[in-house]
């Protein structure tokens, strides 16, 4: 009973960590609420499946809070440092324009949430709080221009795509395994920022992944 | 047990060449495990064994149909790369080889997997252990074109497990158990919820198009091919994209079954002319030869997906080009390669004249272009021939009238670039390079080969691959 009182404040809250990554423009604060949103992604099986929770379940969900809520935030933190890229995010597209977007997501995701719904659904928030963090996660990827602005972006689409994962098919096989599996893209795109820098190849100190290659 | 050798064998080739200590040596286990592959593929393709219908992992008809092609590929490839690695001396191969190696094994697992999560796992595993291959080179422009695959193709590939996940929940939400099997998914059938299915193809067919390279997910295609080595662009435009459209033929077989094929060969159809469009008009703009490979990469990939969307005949075509794109397409990124090294440049701008400066490779090049936008008698022509005629067949006159529009583009900016690179006299500074290249039979005789094979294909199509192709299509065209 607790617990489902808990999960809509959850959803809540990890909606509310995406309005701030796509309306922050300081690199540690982007950070810091990655860090907030594995943690609560890590409540989330034990919320959602309160009643039925399994080890395999209890098991994703201390996985998670432990890999994206504090290894991978602690790996981006530790890559910034090194690239000593503490000012400001460049955004190409301003700061009111993802917030605007944010706003037409929400409402995209809502949308999506009424077609596509769940038979036995641990909350009617969950698909649209999973569909608002995936369409964030693209405008940060697309939108953003500096390296660990993109790598965060990642992080949040598939932390929308777990969240689906986790609330949705948690009795499926594989399929909580496969969520976790995605981090290894998240811990590659990191070592990247981390080797571009420690190589220094193009003499830029912040990476800035694509300014060369076009037609 | 053959089966899972052509994973097994791979993978412990690339763990024993991770152990191996000599560089000039390593090497030769590229052609040693393509050898012991090629030849289980054709083995198995000559005396295809039983699917077991549950099973996760299973060489059935598709796999029999496609993975020998890539095999062969690979095998030629591999060669290829002994004279290439001794060019590259001055580089550690370690991480080349070992990466090489398992993508062959995480690709034979890809063709292989009948089951929704083990293919994602093969097409993750396969996408990063491309990395190091894009970055062999190690200069700034590697970099960004790694980051970009990494950042765009993970992007796909979480897409796509959204859409298994979808996939996953459509089943279990019209009453089944969630077994992701392809063969339990196609048994539910209409049975399984119809938005749910929906909304599983368009996140799997924008994840695995995102690795085929299919407009316009196909961002990260120039400039991966653009930089990575020519051996390495062969096997990503042959191999890794062949893994992908497998997955959506898959998919599609799913949607079929539960009472969406039109709406599944409407988007294909769709997608596959759009991609094919604006592969035309980039091949009519770009100046840089290897991003060229990429554009048509991507013109083939509009045609494979066109060609699944006709029917049965259709489906027969797109698996008769996948063969004939495979390896015409390796020839041209391996006569490429060879041209890039010799020219010391990549653009119109930096290369001309190479006709005279490595003569061989510059022949290769120049058929490899004429086979490629489908002139007689190459394989892509009669693949592509059959593709129209499957189009007319099935009533999309228009959609056939626009192929043949994108093909005839596409054959202007490939002759407009090809012929601006090969004639005239070679640049001072290309001549210094050229100097430098050794046009050696390693580096020659493999694409000349494949691009034999390519006419091998196109002239005398050889009895065990029709009916390979004919068993592919009856799989997911079953004759009512």
């Amino acid at each position: 009973m607790l617990a489902e009182l808990l999960l809509h404040p959850v959803l809540v809250l990890l909606v509310l960590t995406n309005l701030k990554l796509l309306g922050s423009s300081q690199p540690g604060s982007c950070i810091r609420a990655t860090r907030w949103q594995g943690c609560l992604l890590g409540l989330l099986p034990f919320l959602a499946h309160s009643e039925d929770l399994t080890w395999r379940l209890a098991a994703a969900g201390l996985g998670t809070l432990a890999l994206k809520g504090f290894v991978l935030p602690s790996l981006l933190s530790r890559a910034l440092r090194d690239a000593d890229t503490t000012r400001e995010v460049e955004t190409p597209a301003g700061y009111i324009w993802p917030l605007l977007a944010a706003m037409g997501a929400w409402g995209l995701a809502f949308w999506l949430g009424e077609q596509l719904p769940l038979a036995h659904a641990p909350s009617n928030l969950l698909v649209p709080a999973a569909f608002f963090a995936i369409l964030s996660g693209l405008f940060l990827i697309a939108g953003q221009k500096p390296a660990v602005s993109q790598v965060l972006g990642f992080l949040v689409l598939e932390n929308g795509v777990f969240t689906f994962g986790i609330g949705a098919v948690p009795e499926t096989p594989v399929v909580v395994e496969l969520g976790v599996l995605l981090d290894l893209f998240v811990a590659v795109l990191v070592m990247g920022i981390a080797r571009f820098h420690i190589h220094g190849e193009s003499g830029r100190r912040e990476p800035d992944p694509w300014p060369g290659l076009k037609d | 047990m053959k089966e899972l050798s052509l994973i097994i064998v791979p993978l412990v080739g690339a763990m024993l060449a991770a152990a191996w200590p000599g560089n000039r040596t390593r090497p030769w286990l590229l052609p040693l495990v393509g050898l012991i592959h090629a030849a289980l593929s054709c083995w198995l393709l000559a005396a295809p064994p039983a699917a077991p219908l549950g099973a996760w992992l299973a060489f059935d008809a598709l796999t029999r149909a496609v993975l020998p092609a890539v095999s062969l590929l690979f095998l030629v490839c591999a060669l290829y790369g002994v004279s290439y690695l001794r060019v590259r001396g001055e580089r550690s191969n370690r991480v080349f080889v070992t990466a090489l190696l398992a993508v062959l094994g995480l690709l034979s697992a890809g063709h292989q997997a009948r089951h929704l999560g083990l293919l994602w796992i093969a097409t993750e595993a396969v996408t990063l252990a491309a990395v190091p291959l894009l970055h062999f080179n190690g200069t700034p422009r590697a970099f960004e074109a790694t980051w970009k695959y990494l950042l765009i193709g993970g992007t796909g590939i979480a897409l796509s497990l959204l859409g298994s996940f979808c996939l996953g929940y459509a089943s279990l939400h019209g009453g089944g158990v969630g077994d992701l099997t392809f063969t339990a998914l196609i048994a539910q059938g209409r049975g399984l919820s119809r938005p749910w299915v929906l909304a599983a193809w368009v996140l799997l067919l924008v994840g695995y198009g995102t690795k085929m390279g299919l407009a316009p997910m196909h961002t990260w295609k120039p400039d991966a091919y653009g930089e990575a080595p020519g051996i390495v662009g062969a096997i990503l435009a042959g191999g890794v994209t062949t893994v992908a459209f497998t997955a959506i033929l898959r998919v599609r077989a799913v949607v079929s079954a539960a009472g969406e094929a039109a709406m599944a060969d409407r988007t294909l159809l769709a997608l596959g002319l759009f991609s094919m469009l604006v592969a035309a008009l980039m091949l009519l703009g770009t100046r840089d030869f290897k991003r060229m490979l990429a554009y048509s990469s991507v013109e083939h990939m509009g045609i494979l997906t066109i060609g699944a969307a006709l029917g049965a005949a259709g489906f027969w075509a797109a698996m008769f080009h996948v063969w004939a794109n495979s390896l015409t397409k390796g020839a041209l990124f391996m006569s490429a390669g060879n041209l890039r090294r010799a020219a010391g440049g990549r653009t119109t701008d930096e290369v001309c004249g190479m006709a005279l400066l490595t003569p061989r490779s510059a022949a290769i090049f120049v058929t490899g272009m004429f086979a490629v936008t489908a002139c007689p008698p190459f394989g892509p022509f009669f693949s592509e021939l059959r593709v129209v005629r499957a189009a007319f067949e099935t009533g999309h006159g228009a959609a056939a009238t626009m192929f043949l529009t994108c093909l005839l583009f596409a054959f202007f900016g490939l002759t407009r670039l090809v012929f601006a690179i090969v004639d005239g006299r070679p640049r001072r500074t290309a001549r210094t390079a050229g100097h430098h290249f050794p046009e050696t039979m390693g580096l020659v005789l493999p694409p000349l080969a494949l691009l034999g094979c390519s006419l091998w294909l196109g002239l005398w199509t050889p009895g065990v691959l029709r009916d390979a192709w004919t068993a592919a299509a009856s799989q997911f065209f079953p004759v009512k």
